[in-house]
């Protein structure tokens, strides 16, 4: 089958281009990740990130023919099909939006940046008790779908309101992740938290147009969550 | 959290309700029109122009050409800071934008201006 | 070449579960701390853990105890783990789980409010005599994930200093033997670095990638083990290796033994529930040595399922849709990617893949790492400069088998301990060793070499012939014979990549130098678990031989410690001298 690689290396090459590959799968059909683990086989001088390769860490997202998703949990027969009959060619990218450092690297700094803009953490200012916080089942219920996120970009990195302000759009992952706080009966900033982001850019550049949902590969829905947000400003607002 | 903004509101939240309300405001007054036209009994000058001058109106128009100023503004503005920014136009970039929105200011305060002078000027 | 240094009070290499707890606990008492990780932290493996944590915090059952996890653990490790580790990881639990509580840890319910427990593996109430306990504290099964990530979230908050994407590639030692800080690579600029400091930890998890098949994310290369071998200090019990029962056939991927806690079980070709015969109280959740032995026992037998018989089948769509989608919601979602098989409605092929590394850096329960002063025998010494904790280290609590969910408290308890105790030394005035010109080439050398390599065989081709080796030679069933020929086998790999080559030479984040570097680390510990598991000449816990199927308690009842400068195996006691409790005393080990 074909493979086509965006290639770049700051040490020698003046800009990026596509390289392709024939790589040969036995007519399995593979993850992506796979294949690329062959062409590096072939070509030990490309670079991806990789590490659990089951689709939980969140190394490698990519852009693989125009979506974004994790290689490694992306099946060949479903990204592009009819690429093991040599039909089309696979084709990989970098995640877009976000400054390449090598091939598919992409500097991710800005994505944590945002991240941490929502002060990712529980705060709670009350005594700790000598056991746990209570929580019900209902309470702990609000936070599925919003704690799973792995942080691999694929939804910011999809946002066209991220790749117009990466420095002021807060993205996608980090209001699910600032809405796991806000939702979370153990954590007492829920005011301080909003105040963050009431202002024109962090949170309201959100048009809703839900790409990130379309690509999240643990199916979570970060518009959603964006939405709930807004209705709490709203709520305080009023 | 965000510097350098230029909006007036300096706040996401009622710049948020300003566009919906005034959305609501304009629909309403669009659609009311419409019935107007539609199953209204004469469209005659004199009719049209006893509904325009008539007081409760002028103020409706009013509120409307504010409405429409708002809401283009805050559309506008954003507009200008998803895409006049460093990645379109590099270091000039502020300039640029401030420029393209002080136009904006203009042209919105002109027609704010020519509208509440054609509604209560004459 | 001379190189940057940089100078801390103390330095974490490894961004998982274990270096996150110490880089926390030393965050918050203000002392200079870096923590270097080869990826962002919350990448690292600890993510993919996904049952839970075992603990008794006295949830799912009022009135259980902290011994009887003890028990339950020291009965796991076949007796070979120390007592006093164990004591004190059972009785400090609780304090560190709740503590992951309250630092956001998103644990599922009770009705009560409470954090959820579920059944897990070789758990028993009452020393063994009151049945089943439900002792793993679970965030449905992605417990690794949300406990990394809050873990990641605590350290942001206390402003934790991050290298993160730097690879450590070797530890600097004095001619005193003291362990003066750490060498390390950018991998997104290439820059190597000196990391001076007065304290060490070594938290880099395990190495499950020695093998060709294994649950282990990609990044389990064994740095950790390879650093220090290379440094002369000894492993311990480096033989035992934890084969899943259940890893998805072919994939490797795991698949929690929460499944089997929650009531799932696993089934022949014949659809019989083998474990009833192998395992009759405890059935499929027996000890993981024990249930992976079965499953290769029906395998080998003939009684495998699939066209080629070669793996069986864990059954759970008994267990119904609501069951699977609120408590095994990820396990749902992995069967259906990587065995294209819905839980819901069919079984999930699984297989036993090789899964923890009991063994590691030996050390006591401040996470100090240990030498014997004979090199392969003679009494404990303390290496001054050097800690290890979570998977690299053998403190040890697994002894010859893990149990399932004490991974996880491992990780925080231990880490947490290094912690403190070495915030309490730094307030003592613990005092940075003091390495030569000469000492720091000498930690460099490794990465000058494959950076001068002109020629010679690849990476990927010696990697393959590594792990190939491994997994033939020194599976679930060992045999003398067959391991001596994978001993003689690795020798001869040593020499081959001692010549291997390095074709991109180029600085901007090589991942093709970052494989180079790790295929030294896989290479040390391959062979220190080769002549280990040859040299262990008994059946205990996770080692299981042909040739001596037999526990040797009056010969092996102890450590194996294997010595890197000579390649000699020796033997350390296990401490049976718990400080609260009385001593377990071994037993026949049944479930």
């Amino acid at each position: 089958m074909k493979v086509s690689i965006y290639r770049y290396n700051p040490e020698t090459d003046r800009e990026p281009y596509m390289q392709e590959y024939e790589v040969d799968t036995q007519g399995k059909d593979l993850m992506v990740l796979d294949v690329l683990a062959l062409v590096k086989e072939q070509d030990p001088t490309l670079a991806y990130r990789r590490s659990c390769r089951e689709g939980v860490c969140g190394s490698d997202g990519m852009n693989m023919n125009g979506k974004n998703g994790l290689a490694c949990v992306t099946a060949l027969s479903i990204v592009a099909p009819g690429v093991l009959e040599g039909k089309k060619a696979l084709v990989i990218r970098p995640l877009p939006g976000l400054p390449v450092i090598r091939d598919l690297v992409v500097d991710m700094t800005m994505f944590y940046n945002q991240y941490e803009k929502v002060q990712p953490y529980l705060i709670n200012d009350t005594p700790a008790p000598a056991i746990e916080r209570l929580q019900s089942p209902e309470e702990r219920e609000k936070l599925d779908g919003l704690y799973e996120c792995i942080l691999c970009a694929c939804c910011s990195t999809s946002c066209p309101s991220f790749w117009w302000n990466p420095e002021k759009f807060l993205g996608p992952a980090a209001l699910l992740q600032g809405y796991r706080f806000l939702a979370d009966s153990r954590d007492t900033a829920r005011d301080d938290r909003l105040s963050r982001l009431d202002d024109p850019f962090s949170l309201f550049r959100c048009r809703g147009i839900m790409n990130c949902v379309s690509v999240c590969p643990k199916g979570l829905n970060p518009t959603r969550a964006i939405g709930h947000i807004r209705d709490m400003l709203l709520e305080r607002a009023i | 959290m965000v510097t350098s903004v230029t909006s007036f509101s300096r706040n996401g939240v009622s710049d948020w309700l300003v566009q919906r309300f005034s959305a609501i405001l304009l629909g309403a007054y669009f659609i009311g029109l419409f019935g107007y036209l539609v199953c209204g009994a004469g469209v005659d000058y004199a009719a049209w122009h006893a509904l325009m001058t008539s007081v409760p109106m002028k103020i409706i128009n009013t509120l409307v050409i504010l409405a429409i100023a708002a809401h283009a503004w805050v559309g506008l503005w954003t507009v200008t800071t998803d895409y006049l920014t460093r990645m379109t136009f590099g270091g000039a970039a502020t300039g640029v934008r401030l420029a393209a929105q002080a136009l904006l200011v203009l042209l919105l305060a002109g027609y704010v201006l020519w509208g509440l002078w054609m509604i209560w000027g004459a | 070449m001379s190189i940057r240094t940089i100078t801390f009070d103390a330095v974490i290499v490894g961004g998982g579960g274990a270096g996150m707890r110490a880089s926390l606990q030393l965050a918050q008492s203000g002392f200079k701390t870096a923590l270097i990780s080869k990826v962002f932290p919350t990448r690292s493996h600890t993510v993919s853990a996904q049952g839970g944590i075992t603990c008794a915090i006295a949830s799912a059952d009022p009135n259980d105890d902290w011994r009887w996890h003890m028990y339950d653990t020291v009965k796991g490790s076949d007796y070979i783990g120390d007592q006093d580790a164990i004591e004190y990881m059972c009785s400090v639990g609780p304090e560190a789980v709740f503590e992951l509580d309250h630092m956001g840890l998103p644990f599922s319910r009770t009705e009560e409010g409470r954090i959820y427990q579920r059944p897990f593996g070789g758990q028993s109430k009452n020393f063994g005599e009151g049945g089943q306990a439900a002792r793993t504290c679970a965030a449905a099964d992605r417990t690794g994930h949300a406990l990394l990530h809050a873990l990641y979230q605590q350290n942001l908050k206390h402003n934790t200093q991050f290298y993160n994407e730097w690879l450590a590639t070797d530890l600097v030692k004095n001619a005193r033997g003291q362990v003066c800080g750490v060498i390390a690579m950018c991998i997104e600029t290439g820059e190597v670095v000196f990391f001076k400091s007065k304290a060490t930890v070594f938290a880099t998890g395990g190495a499950g990638r020695i093998y060709a098949s294994t649950t282990n994310a990609l990044i389990n290369t064994g740095d950790g083990v390879g650093m220090a071998l290379r440094a002369g200090v000894p492993v311990q019990d480096i033989e035992m290796w934890q084969f899943h029962p259940t890893g998805i056939a072919g994939a490797g991927v795991l698949v929690t033994e929460g499944c089997r806690g929650e009531g799932g079980y696993l089934i022949n070709k014949d659809g019989e529930r083998f474990m009833e015969r192998y395992a009759p109280n405890a059935k499929d959740l027996a000890g993981r040595d024990v249930v992976a032995r079965s499953m290769m026992m029906e395998i080998l037998d003939g009684r495998g399922c699939g066209p080629n018989g070669d793996h069986v089948y864990l059954k759970l769509d008994h267990l119904g849709e609501e069951v699977l989608h609120s408590r095994l919601p990820g396990i749902c979602e992995l069967s259906k990617t990587f065995a294209h098989a819905d839980p819901v409605k069919e079984p999930v092929p699984v297989v036993p893949t090789c899964h923890y590394m009991m063994g590691g850096i030996p050390s006591n329960i401040h996470g100090q790492a240990l030498r014997l002063s004979g090199g392969h025998e003679g009494d404990d010494q303390i290496i001054d400069g050097l800690f290890a904790v979570g998977e690299v280290a053998c403190v040890s609590v697994h002894g010859a088998n893990r149990l399932g969910g004490n991974s996880l408290l491992d990780l925080v308890v231990f880490g947490r301990a290094a912690g403190l105790f070495i915030e309490d030394g730094l307030r003592q005035g613990m005092e940075q060793a003091e390495p030569s010109r000469d000492d720091i080439e000498q930690a460099m050398s490794r990465y000058r070499r494959w950076d001068e390599s002109k020629k010679g065989e690849s990476v990927t081709s010696l990697r393959k012939a590594l792990q190939q080796t491994m997994q033939n030679h020194f599976g679930v069933f060992r045999k003398g014979d067959l391991m001596a020929e994978g001993v003689s086998m690795l020798a001869d790999l040593r020499g081959r990549i001692a010549e291997g080559h390095l074709d991109d030479k180029s600085k901007a984040f090589n991942t093709a130098r970052v494989e180079a570097l790790e295929l030294d680390n896989l290479l040390e510990v391959a062979q220190a678990t080769a002549i280990a598991a040859e040299g262990r000449k008994e059946s205990r816990g996770a080692h299981s031989r042909y040739d001596f199927p037999d526990r040797d308690d009056e010969n092996w009842l102890c450590h194996s410690i294997f010595d890197p400068a000579t390649l000699k195996l020796g033997k350390r006691a296990v401490n049976f001298s718990p400080k609260t409790v009385d001593t377990f005393q071994p037993k026949v080990r049944t479930y």
